[in-house]
């Protein structure tokens, strides 16, 4: 296995009143053939990531190679081999479905019967023939995503950017994205894809890579970082009287401090045993004549991986602030 | 310079996705040829000549000058919408969208200015000139709209919002076209604005297409000045200057530009 991507710290700033350090040295790889997921809050640097590497944004220094071909020395070669669909379905509008397709078709140098076979082949793979003769504008947001995807796919990139996909889909029409998606990857295209969905990052992605402030603060698989963040825990819902109880049971088995959450009467202590630990105390509770309400050994999310990481969370509220500055346009 | 023209195809199958845009586009300069013909046209007193003869090419010029505005709010919707992120992506010249785009809004003011003429006829324009001249004055009038969208490529791509544009574009074409002597005689202004008026590249456009088709220099101006005289050279020369200028301003900026 190659890398298909490479950034080696990239920086970029805004100039302006306030000094806004965009990427602050940023690194990543990406081998051939694998899903990596960009993942970090809105303003961490995702989009001016994704913008240098595929040649839209020179950074202030650093270095990025996409396929083994130099970002910033020969641009257009790297353009020949990218796909790129971006925040906004970056389509033609007042155009159909059709049109758009074979305008790009053109614009990648393919011939008039050449585009109108790769056309005619997306729609049917994207479920939009039906709609190929519409105007986009007529679309849902989920087949707008789908007809910008497509129109990214025409050459049959060597490399796919995938900047937040989803954002602004319904439940349906992310799970539908995400399909299509996971469809690609099976197909072996490389994909580097941002979001700021944790739960996405955990479906598509057979890495992660969480940036806050313009760098790298954690990579790893889903799996890994989880385990980063600590292992498995131990929970334990019940009556209030049984608290204090229940917390010395389970300290004594696991030796270690237990939490009581007194307002929603629950018991919580880390699991280094998974399953046995479960066990010990469901049976030393019994014999206490303790009847839990509910009993779980429970796994991190990406959410307290994010929160441990960051400091903070992934605020979605955030997005709408930026949305008005223009940077998602109109929908 | 395939792709440009590619670009140019995706404008114009626009005009055929929705009809709407275009047939309103049309309809307000044809608006304008009948509002000022029969408005003003009585309360303008022009010795010995009809005014729609004085009229028409002061609204051809008003016209093709506002290709500037059409340019920019395309650009800038373009930009808005993420469509310019998308073709700086694709293998293609990086002057190919905007040339692309220029071109096709001059195809566009091909057609408005055969409606535009056709409504003048209707009204009683007569053009006096040989149909060389009359073809050489709407090949100036091209020239001059072409050159006039290079400048909005820089504005669309500057504002990089479409009202933004459009706020940006009326409020120096307005003055422009008016501050001219397109439609009334620039003696009434006062003496400082007859002198802006007299080196507007609007006056010079006008004058020299009215000598073009036929007509004696007329509402012009006061002095013996060089516009004045030289009016189809200071135009030539206005239009080289904008091309100069614009042509590889807009060229660079679409080359760094990035969304808001």
């Amino acid at each position: 296995m190659s890398a298909a991507i490479v950034a080696e710290n990239l920086v970029k700033t805004y100039g302006g009143d306030h000094e806004v350090r965009a990427l602050d040295g940023l690194s990543l790889t990406v081998e051939e053939g694998t899903v990596l997921s960009l993942l970090g809050p809105n303003g961490s640097g995702k989009t001016t990531t994704v913008r240098v590497l595929t040649t839209l944004l020179r950074p202030d220094s650093g270095r990025a190679t996409v396929a083994g071909i130099d970002v910033m020395k020969n641009p257009q070669q790297v353009r020949e081999i990218i796909g790129l669909s971006g925040q906004y379905a970056a389509v033609d509008e007042t155009l159909t479905g059709w049109d758009n397709l074979i305008m790009f078709g053109r614009l990648y140098h393919l011939s008039s019967r050449g585009a109108k076979s790769r056309a005619e082949e997306l729609l049917e793979k994207f479920s939009l023939t039906d709609a190929a003769k519409r105007p986009i504008k007529t679309y849902s947001g989920g087949m707008r995503r789908r007809l910008d995807l497509a129109a990214s796919l025409i050459v049959k990139p060597k490399v796919l950017f995938l900047d937040e996909p989803t954002t602004g889909l319904d439940p349906r029409g992310r799970q539908e994205m995400w399909e299509v998606i996971n469809e690609l990857v099976k197909g072996g295209v490389t994909l580097l894809l941002t979001t700021q969905y944790l739960e996405e990052a955990d479906q598509l992605a057979d890495e992660i890579v969480v940036i806050d402030r313009g760098h790298v603060i954690a990579k790893g698989s889903a799996d890994s970082l989880k385990k980063d963040v600590g292992g498995e825990r131990l929970e334990i819902s019940l009556p209030a009287a049984h608290l204090g109880e229940t917390q010395r049971i389970v300290e004594g088995i696991t030796k270690s401090i237990a939490t009581t959450d007194l307002q929603m009467h629950k018991v919580s202590v880390a699991a280094p045993n998974g399953t046995a630990t479960l066990i010990e105390a469901l049976r030393q509770l019994d014999a206490a004549g303790i009847q839990p309400l509910d009993i779980a050994l429970k796994r991190p999310s990406l959410d307290d991986v994010f929160l441990a990481l960051t400091g903070h969370i992934a605020e979605e509220k955030i997005e709408e602030v930026v949305g008005a500055k223009g940077k998602r346009g109109k929908r | 310079m395939k792709d440009a023209l590619i670009i140019t195809k995706r404008q114009l199958l626009q005009l055929f996705r929705v009809p709407e845009v275009f047939i309103f586009s049309t309809i307000q300069p044809v608006m304008f040829v009948l509002l000022f013909r029969y408005v003003f046209g009585g309360a303008i007193n022009t010795p010995g000549v009809d005014y729609v003869q004085l009229l028409m090419p002061g609204i051809f010029v008003q016209t093709v000058a506002f290709t500037v505005a059409g340019t920019a709010l395309g650009l800038a919707e373009d930009m808005q919408k993420g469509l310019i992120d998308r073709f700086r992506s694709l293998p293609i010249a990086r002057s190919a969208v905007v040339v692309g785009r220029t071109l096709g809004d001059a195809t566009l003011n091909v057609v408005v200015l055969v409606v535009m003429a056709l409504t003048g006829v209707l009204v009683g324009w007569r053009p006096s000139s040989s149909t060389f001249e009359i073809i050489a004055g709407f090949i100036l009038l091209l020239i001059f709209g072409y050159a006039m969208s290079w400048m909005g490529v820089l504005v669309g791509l500057s504002v990089r919002d479409s009202r933004v544009a459009n706020s940006v574009v009326f409020l120096f074409i307005f003055p422009m076209t008016f501050l001219s002597n397109a439609f009334a005689p620039t003696t009434g202004m006062p003496r400082p604005l007859q002198y802006v008026a007299e080196w507007n590249p609007v006056s010079t456009m006008v004058a020299g297409v009215r000598d073009l088709f036929g007509l004696e220099p007329m509402f012009g101006a006061t002095a013996n000045s060089f516009p004045s005289q030289n009016p189809l050279v200071m135009s030539l020369i206005y239009i080289a200057a904008l091309m100069a200028i614009f042509i590889p301003l807009s060229v660079r900026k679409y080359k760094n530009v990035a969304p808001k």
